[in-house]
């Protein structure tokens, strides 16, 4: 039952005057808000709108108010990306004016690439050589010493820039291994044997007089004698621990019989210079790049 | 049927009271004034001292150098990697508040917080512009004219000039005082500092200005938590009413001394309140606790020939014993109680436990990531590497020469980006700027007969500066080989 009483009489508990109401015997205190509280709102609403009419805020049939300032995310991402690059804009212009076999002699400049060329192996490399560079069976492990085609700078940079086995690439990494088995060049008891030959090189196998013999008449060609491989024609070293296609029997009985031939494509005109030279710079950094050969007339006397 | 109430008598929304708080010395002034001057004096003071650290370090005793992550603090220098010293510091703080109020009730309220301060700052100003009490209720009250326009133009002057020099002394502590101020002037520093002072002069300008006590009132928390942590153990201002009422004038309580109370009813306690509150109603959310009610009081009890502590620093027990004519508790027993006691173990505990830590924390630090894809490499010669990325700390005001060690994994041996692995060893030296970190990139190489076939071994990097055996870190972390038997 609501009841009625004169205002201002003073709750004895509180010390404060109820506004004149009683439910029940429950009385209502007059507290009331600050006043500034009040303007305080009415200036976020002012605010609020005001807000709403220079950005980009009420929402209609197809797309949204512009807002006066022109203001968009795109638009500052834009503004961003411009400004990234116009303090990149000093070390890309020093990068491209740069043989990369110099690149060493500038720490600083070294530094930016291979940060360049991570972020760049992000987006162009992982596919296939994987997010920590480190391959995969069939594609080469860019962390470790072994290198088919060479792992200084320049040699770096020359596969990137013509990629290996890249078709319309006239100078490109070109190594061809015949199919000695599905080409009926070798039969399937000597591949065996020549294959045993081959795993007892890293002294993973025993070897054997066949193997050796066959190995030598048709291997040795392009793997060497001792089947330490060659640069030259980028046919993989055959005594070390590192196997491209997999190290166990029946691996190499497989790629003798019908090798696997992996191709990476050429990244002129798909990169610009300054990238691929990052980019080479990055792999080279990754723990196994090795120094530029001193220039010499004739090619290296030591194995 | 009763007649329902005048609804537009009633408002949901109620003005601001203005608070004329007339000028008053005492006791408890005094207290307040040193107070003040004290707390502006290090606010204003502090980021002009200077500290010699030698020629890498600056030369500003206290520096929260932001830019480069460092905080001084006269002798102690704090690294990011240390913030919980800071930590430490703001938890202090905030057992800090409890004890006090645990111990005298909210006496940070009425004499320390800033907004206390600050607001005492301004309304002295006011005092000295328009007059004590009777005076600026007149000019309040009078019409707008040239006159009160222009004090009301110098005295808002005033006000913003306090109000800069607040807001313009803040960011001293971030950037070295005297370089800055020089950019300051001259237009050439940071836009974020132009900012700063520009935020910090408008909210002193108008919470010291114009908000005043309602800022304690109807913003701050710390009230509300207060409420919570007071009992009738607390020290607080109280308004001894089985004394004064009930309350008449003098003359009337003068002929009937037996009927009427000692309050005469002069509302001085009203008019000194800074907040403008009336603390015969007993304790309220808008008492700060300053005391100059007290003062106000017992000046009037001396001219009326009437005991001093009508108002007075008493618990709500004290109270109760002095109307039963008991005496009041002593002041150390007041302060002598469990809460009391607990709070003041637990702030003196952390506070013991950073001076500690502080004493004996060493200023060479190691923190190594290593390379989880791939985790480990094969080498061509059957060997394994790891790859490990070493962060070597300095954290001395000069260059110091480190050594760098494999700790466990036999037979490994490390090299860098930097040198080739023809290099390899088991330890490395290098020279780590002053102050500063120095980012390593350490290849581990272990042979291939001396590895497991486990897929991680345990092992540690240690670092030692060199010719101080004290001044040493270890980092332990792992090295992956492949899980395969290694031929």
């Amino acid at each position: 039952m609501a009841e009625h009483h004169p205002k201002g009489r003073l709750d004895e508990a509180t010390n404060t005057e109820t506004v004149g109401h009683e439910w029940d015997g429950i009385e209502e205190l007059n507290t009331p808000l600050p006043r500034w509280w009040l303007w305080t709102f009415y200036a976020c609403i002012v605010f609020a709108l005001g807000y709403s009419v220079v950005y980009p805020a009420w929402p209609m049939l197809s797309s949204a108010t512009q807002g006066t300032l022109g203001w968009t995310s795109r638009g500052e991402l834009d503004k961003d990306m411009k400004a990234a690059a116009a303090t990149r804009a000093k070390t890309v212009a020093a990068l491209a004016d740069m043989r990369i076999e110099e690149l060493p002699k500038h720490p600083e400049l070294m530094r930016a690439a291979v940060a360049g060329g991570a972020a760049a192996f992000r987006i162009n490399c992982v596919q296939c050589h994987g997010a920590g560079a480190a391959g995969s069976k069939g594609f080469p492990n860019l962390n470790d010493d072994d290198w088919l085609w060479g792992g200084d700078l320049k040699t770096i940079e020359t596969t990137l820039l013509h990629g290996i086995r890249q078709p319309g690439d006239d100078v490109t990494r070109q190594s061809i291994m015949p199919n000695f088995g599905s080409d009926g060049l070798l039969t399937a008891a000597q591949i065996d044997a020549v294959a045993s030959h081959v795993l007892s090189l890293s002294g993973k196998a025993r070897g054997n007089a066949e193997g050796a013999k066959l190995f030598a008449d048709n291997c040795a060609v392009c793997h060497g004698p001792a089947g330490k491989g060659s640069r030259q024609f980028g046919a993989p070293n055959l005594t070390d621990a590192i196997w491209l296609d997999g190290g166990t029997k029946d691996d190499v009985v497989a790629q003798v019989s019908k090798p696997h031939m992996g191709v990476m494509p050429a990244w002129t005109g798909r990169l610009d210079p300054v990238t691929i030279k990052m980019l080479a710079a990055y792999v080279h950094s990754l723990g196994g790049g090795e120094q530029t050969p001193a220039p010499e007339p004739e090619a290296a006397a030591t194995p | 049927m009763n007649k329902p109430p005048d609804m537009t008598q009633l408002s949901l929304y109620a003005k601001r009271e203005p608070v004329f708080n007339r000028r008053i010395d005492g006791k408890f002034r005094r207290i307040k004034w040193a107070i003040m001057a004290l707390c502006l004096a290090v606010y204003w003071v502090t980021p002009w001292l200077r500290w010699d650290r030698g020629p890498y370090a600056p030369t500003q005793a206290v520096l929260i150098d932001l830019a480069h992550r460092r905080f001084y603090m006269f002798g102690i220098e704090i690294w990011p990697h240390e913030f919980y010293f800071v930590a430490g510091l703001l938890i202090m703080a905030g057992i800090g508040l409890f004890l006090v109020t645990s111990a005298v009730g909210r006496a940070w309220c009425g004499y320390a917080c800033p907004q206390t301060v600050w607001t005492d700052l301004f309304q002295h100003v006011d005092r000295l512009i328009d007059g004590d009490r009777n005076a600026r209720m007149r000019l309040y009250k009078a019409p707008w004219g040239p006159a009160k326009i222009a004090r009301r133009l110098v005295k808002w002057a005033i006000y913003l000039a306090i109000s800069l020099a607040t807001g313009g002394a803040w960011i001293y502590y971030f950037a070295d005082a005297p370089t800055l101020w020089t950019a300051f002037w001259s237009g050439t520093a940071d836009p974020v500092a132009y900012a700063t002072v520009a935020t910090l002069t408008a909210t002193t300008f108008v919470l010291g200005g114009f908000m005043r006590e309602q800022v304690c009132i109807y913003m701050c928390p710390w009230p509300r938590i207060q409420t919570a942590m007071t009992d009738e153990k607390s020290l607080t201002v109280t308004y001894k009413d089985f004394r004064g009422e009930p309350r008449a004038s003098l003359k009337k309580s003068q002929k009937a001394p037996d009927v009427f109370g000692d309050c005469i009813d002069c509302n001085q306690c009203v008019a000194v309140c800074p907040t403008g509150i009336d603390i015969r109603q007993g304790p309220q959310v808008g008492c700060i606790t300053c005391a100059l009610c007290i003062d106000a009081c017992d000046r009037v009890m001396q001219d009326i020939g009437r005991p001093r502590g009508l108002i007075d620093y008493a618990t709500l027990d004290d109270a109760e014993r002095e109307k039963a004519g008991q005496p009041p508790t002593r002041h150390l027993k007041l302060i002598w109680r469990p809460r009391t006691l607990a709070y003041l173990a637990v702030w003196a505990g952390i506070g013991l436990a950073l001076l500690f830590a502080l004493g004996t924390r060493v200023h060479t630090g190691l923190t190594v990531a290593k390379d989880r894809n791939p985790p480990y490499i094969l080498l061509s010669d059957g060997s394994v590497r790891g790859a490990y990325t070493l962060r070597l700390r300095n954290m001395e005001g000069r260059p110091r020469r480190m050594e760098i060690a494999i700790v466990g994994l036999p037979g490994a041996v490390m090299w860098t980006d930097d040198s080739a692995r023809a290099d390899a060893a088991r330890t490395l030296t290098r020279t780590i700027p002053a102050d500063a970190t120095l980012p390593l990139r350490v290849y581990v190489v272990a042979p291939a007969p001396g590895l497991a076939t486990t897929a991680a071994q345990d092992f540690a990097f240690r670092v030692t500066a060199e010719g101080e055996a004290r001044e040493t870190a270890l980092s332990e972390v792992t090295f992956d080989t492949p899980q395969e038997a290694i031929p």
